[in-house]
Order: structure tokens, then C-alpha cells, then sequence
């Protein structure tokens, strides 16, 4: 479980968690909903402890890592996998040697062939075999996306957090990285997926639990059904996609 | 007809004095906490050097890069510098007929200053800027956080090779640069001021001493850590996209040859005095 108790994080003048009270369940998929702006990928970034708040504490799995130091940090994000906006694959290595980097790093139980074998087991679950020898600048954007998802899943990581997965793909492509979601929290049910989105409809198919922030506070937390039915002028503009409403643009 | 005239405020030389030194001292604490902050990503160099795990394809990776795609570049610099210096030299020298002279003086101020200095500033402008704005792209496209989120430390990964690389390519490339440089005041020497070239080589063994050498590798060996450093580390504070890129690589081959400058003058009065 990832809790956020009384997280405010400003930068400058500009706040944007303000008291922020958030409980991510473990072992369900959720979806930090929000507009652009309102601290959905601070809040992951401080879940991966890459930022710490000016104020507040962060429990995850019992644990609190809002002091954790450099060391505590880098033994803490072994239990992550991190699917990043836009992929974020290293240019100067092939997709083999991107995907193998997190086993080459930290995982010393495996051979060579084991960790080269599970490469290619997870490139095919993302839908893209045989094209370890390839480097990112000769893939499209949809396929460096499954191979940061390759990457984030190659070595079994207890939590997995996704930066907007489905920015910028084809409605096809979209599909599928939503149903690979659910499948992965299905054959592992321990598995904690946390997912920031603007993509209210594959939120409202994938999502087990959903959180819409606002403001940098939470302006309405859980299940979809509990979402359709919101009365919420802010949550109602927001799913009808409306410019006039309450909600302000900054 | 009615004239409008802006009133400018009026300081006194005492307020203005006291902003003068508030504006000094506000300065003088940047540059210090820039510098504190650097001091404390040398320790972190230090740190990750002596641990696990050792990246020695990474770091032979950079070898290559910083030596061998230097070398043509140092090559045809070390033999226009020396052919250079020596006909200016020669010129001096002959108004005293003591052109003999001119491949000692040559060598010596080669060994001395020229070649670590022009080496440092070759390899700052073609790998300094290189490994900035590589790192820089990396950390503006959010490479660098998700290694981090993979609990692999930058500094580890990135900085280390590129700094050791430096370290023991750079001051390798200052000796290949004395060398040519020697070969090319010899040319300029021989052929233009028809000195003896047995005259030519006895008078460098003779004045150029292996202390002269030595002082020319120290220099560079520090100037290679110089600019090693500093380039990842503007690479690694890199933000804002494109242009983001564009002003830390500036901002790196600036800092990194005014520091150069600066550590050569300690450096010499170092070496002279001591």
C-alpha cells in the first residue's frame, strides 16, 4: 500500500500537491486522474522517492521513504518497475540491451542465457519479438512505449507505475498496452499498478480504483462506479470533457 | 508649453557602497555554493570509482572517444603549434644569432605550458561539449530519471567512465602533442632557420629536462579531471528541453576553460616556487 499523508510540494510559488491525503491499495490497478498541471507525475515521482515533499510523509508498504537517503533509495527502487512518458530508453543501447539493463544491474541469480531469455519472453508479451538488435530512434512511438514496459516488467517488480502509458498512440496500440495492464495484474496478484492518465475511457475499462486530483488534492477517490455516479460539478466537467464548469485553467 | 522632466532617484555614495558589497556578497555565495555543490559531486566521482560495479566496457567505450577520435585533432594542432612557436621564437632568437637555441626553448615551454594547455582546450571544445550535451540530452529526455528509478546511480553509470577515461587518455595525448610539437618546430627549425639538426637535438636533450615533462603531465592530469567533471556535471543539471541542451554545453566549455585558466596560473606558481 503507497500512502500520502499531508504531502504539500510547491515549486517556487507554484503549489502543486497542497495537503495531500492519497491511499494507493496494493495489489490493484489505479489511476491518478487530473488535468495537465495538477501534480499526477510529481506524485509518482515521489512515490520513486525522485522528489521529496517540502511537507508530509510517504508510507509505502509500511515503510516511510520520505527520509530515506541515497542508499535507502537505491535499494527501495529495486521493488519498482517504471513505465516513463515517453519511454525514456537509453539511445545509445539496442532494445536488448535497454530491456536486459535492469537484470544486468541488479539481478546476480541469473546467467547470461536465463536473462537474455527472459528479454525475449517479455518482448513478446509486449507484442514485439525479434527485434532486440533494433535502437530506440528506429522504432515508432508506440513500440519504444512497449519496450519501456518490457523494461519496467523484465524483472518482476512489485510495483509498477505508468506516466501517461497511452499518450500520443493509436486507439489499436492503446488497447493493447490497457488490456496488458489488466493481464499482468491478473497473473500476478500481488502486483500493484499505479497509472497517470488523461485516457478517462481506458480509465474507466482498466482501472480497479481511481483517484481525480484537483487543485493538488484528491477531489474524488474510488471505483468507477463510484466516478459515473459522482454529482461532483468538478469530476462532471471534467468526464464530459467541458471547458465551462468550475474547474479553472491556469 | 509645459516640459516634463523624469526624476531619476538620487543614491548617496554611502547606499550606493553598501549595494555595491550587498551585490558582491550575493555573488560571492553563489559562487561558493556552486562550488560547495561541485566539490560535493567530486566526492561522489571518488566514492563510485573505488565501488561495485565497475564499468569497464563503458570505460573502454570512452577511451576510444577521447583518445582515439582526439588524436587526429591533436596531431595536426601539436605540429602547426610547434612549427608556429618555433618561427616566432627562431625570429627572436636570431636577432641574438642564438637560433641553436630555438628547439630547446621550443620543447621546454611545449613540455612546460603549450601542450597541456592547447591539449586541455582541444579536448574541452570536441569531448567536454560532446559529453555535456549528451548527458544533458539524456537528462532533459528523462533518461537519466529512469535510471534512477532503476536504482542505478548516474554518477555510477555515466560520470565515472567518462571522468577516468579523461584521466588517463588526456595527459597520453599531452606527451603525443610534446612530441609532434618538437617534430614540428624541428621542420620550421631545420628547413626555415637552417639550424645543425644535430645542433637542434643536443640542445633539447641537454635544456629539456624529464622534470619539464613531468610538470607538462601533472598539469594535464589535472586539467583532464577539470574538464571531465565539470562537463557531466553541467550535463547532469541540465533542464528545459532543447535549449535547456544548448546553454549547459555553453555554460560547460566556458566554466571548464576559465577554470583550466585559472588552476594553470596556481599550478605554474606551484611548480616555480615549490
Amino acid at each position: 500500500m503507497i500512502q500520502f499523508n499531508n504531502v504539500t510540494k510547491s515549486f517556487g510559488t507554484h503549489k502543486v500537491l497542497d495537503d495531500l491525503n492519497l491511499t494507493i491499495p496494493a495489489g490493484k490497478i489505479t489511476f491518478i486522474l487530473g488535468k495537465s498541471g495538477e501534480g499526477k507525475s510529481v506524485s509518482i515521482k515521489h512515490i520513486m522517492g525522485l522528489m521529496k515533499p517540502n511537507e508530509g510523509r510517504i508510507i509505502v508498504d509500511g515503510e516511510d521513504i520520505t527520509d530515506f537517503d541515497v542508499e535507502a533509495l537505491r535499494h527501495y527502487r529495486k521493488k519498482f518497475g517504471m513505465l516513463f512518458q515517453m519511454a525514456a530508453l537509453f539511445d545509445s543501447l539496442t532494445v536488448g540491451e535497454n530491456v536486459l539493463f535492469p537484470l544486468r544491474e541488479h539481478v546476480k541469480s541469473m546467467t547470461s542465457a536465463q536473462m537474455l531469455k527472459r528479454v525475449e519472453e517479455v518482448l513478446i508479451q509486449v507484442g514485439l519479438p525479434n527485434i532486440q538488435h533494433k535502437y530506440p530512434p528506429e522504432l515508432s512511438t508506440g513500440e519504444k512505449k512497449r519496450v519501456g514496459l518490457a523494461r519496467a516488467l523484465v524483472h518482476r517488480p512489485k510495483i509498477i507505475l505508468y506516466d501517461e502509458p497511452t499518450t500520443g498512440m493509436d486507439p489499436l496500440v492503446s488497447e493493447m498496452i490497457d488490456e496488458l495492464i489488466v493481464q499482468l495484474n491478473q497473473e500476478e496478484k500481488a502486483l500493484t499498478s499505479v497509472v497517470i492518465s488523461h485516457d478517462l475511457k481506458a480509465a474507466m475499462a482498466t482501472a480497479e480504483n481511481l483517484v481525480f486530483l484537483y487543485k493538488g488534492r484528491i477531489a474524488l477517490a474510488g471505483s468507477p462506479d463510484d466516478f459515473r455516479a459522482s454529482k461532483d460539478p468538478i469530476v462532471r466537467q471534467f468526464f464530459a470533457g467541458k471547458v465551462e464548469g468550475p474547474m479553472e485553467f491556469l | 508649453m509645459e516640459t516634463s522632466t523624469k526624476q531619476l532617484p538620487s543614491y548617496s555614495p554611502l547606499t550606493l557602497l553598501r549595494r555595491g558589497i550587498e551585490l558582491f556578497g550575493k555573488k560571492v555565495i553563489v559562487v561558493g555554493k556552486d562550488l560547495g555543490s561541485f566539490l560535493e559531486f567530486l566526492k561522489e566521482v571518488v566514492k563510485w570509482t573505488f565501488r561495485r560495479p565497475f564499468r569497464v566496457g563503458s570505460l573502454f567505450q570512452q577511451l576510444e572517444f577521447v583518445g582515439n577520435q582526439s588524436l587526429n585533432i591533436v596531431l595536426i594542432s601539436a605540429l602547426a603549434v610547434g612549427a608556429v612557436f618555433g618561427l616566432q621564437i627562431g625570429a627572436i632568437f636570431q636577432i641574438f644569432r642564438a637560433e641553436s637555441l630555438m628547439g630547446a626553448a621550443t620543447g621546454k615551454a611545449l613540455c612546460m605550458e603549450l601542450a597541456p594547455l592547447v591539449t586541455a582546450v582541444l579536448i574541452t571544445g570536441r569531448v567536454g561539449s560532446a559529453m555535456t550535451a549528451e548527458i544533458a540530452t539524456m537528462k532533459v529526455n528523462e533518461q537519466v530519471d529512469a535510471m534512477e528509478a532503476m536504482a542505478v546511480d548516474p554518477v555510477s553509470y555515466l560520470v565515472v567512465p567518462r571522468v577516468l577515461a579523461s584521466m588517463l587518455i588526456v595527459p597520453l595525448l599531452c606527451a603525443v602533442f610534446i612530441f609532434i610539437g618538437v617534430i614540428g618546430a624541428y621542420i620550421a627549425g631545420v628547413f626555415l632557420f637552417n639550424i645543425d639538426e644535430g645542433m637542434f637535438v643536443e640542445k633539447i636533450i641537454r635544456f629539456v629536462l624529464p622534470r619539464d615533462i613531468t610538470r607538462g603531465i601533472v598539469k594535464s592530469f589535472v586539467f583532464a579531471i577539470i574538464m571531465g567533471a565539470l562537463a557531466c556535471r553541467y550535463g547532469l543539471k541540465a533542464s528545459g528541453g532543447a535549449k535547456g541542451v544548448g546553454i549547459a554545453t555553453t555554460n560547460s566549455v566556458v566554466t571548464t576553460l576559465l577554470s583550466i585558466l585559472f588552476v594553470d596560473v596556481v599550478i605554474t606558481y606551484v611548480q616555480i616556487v615549490w
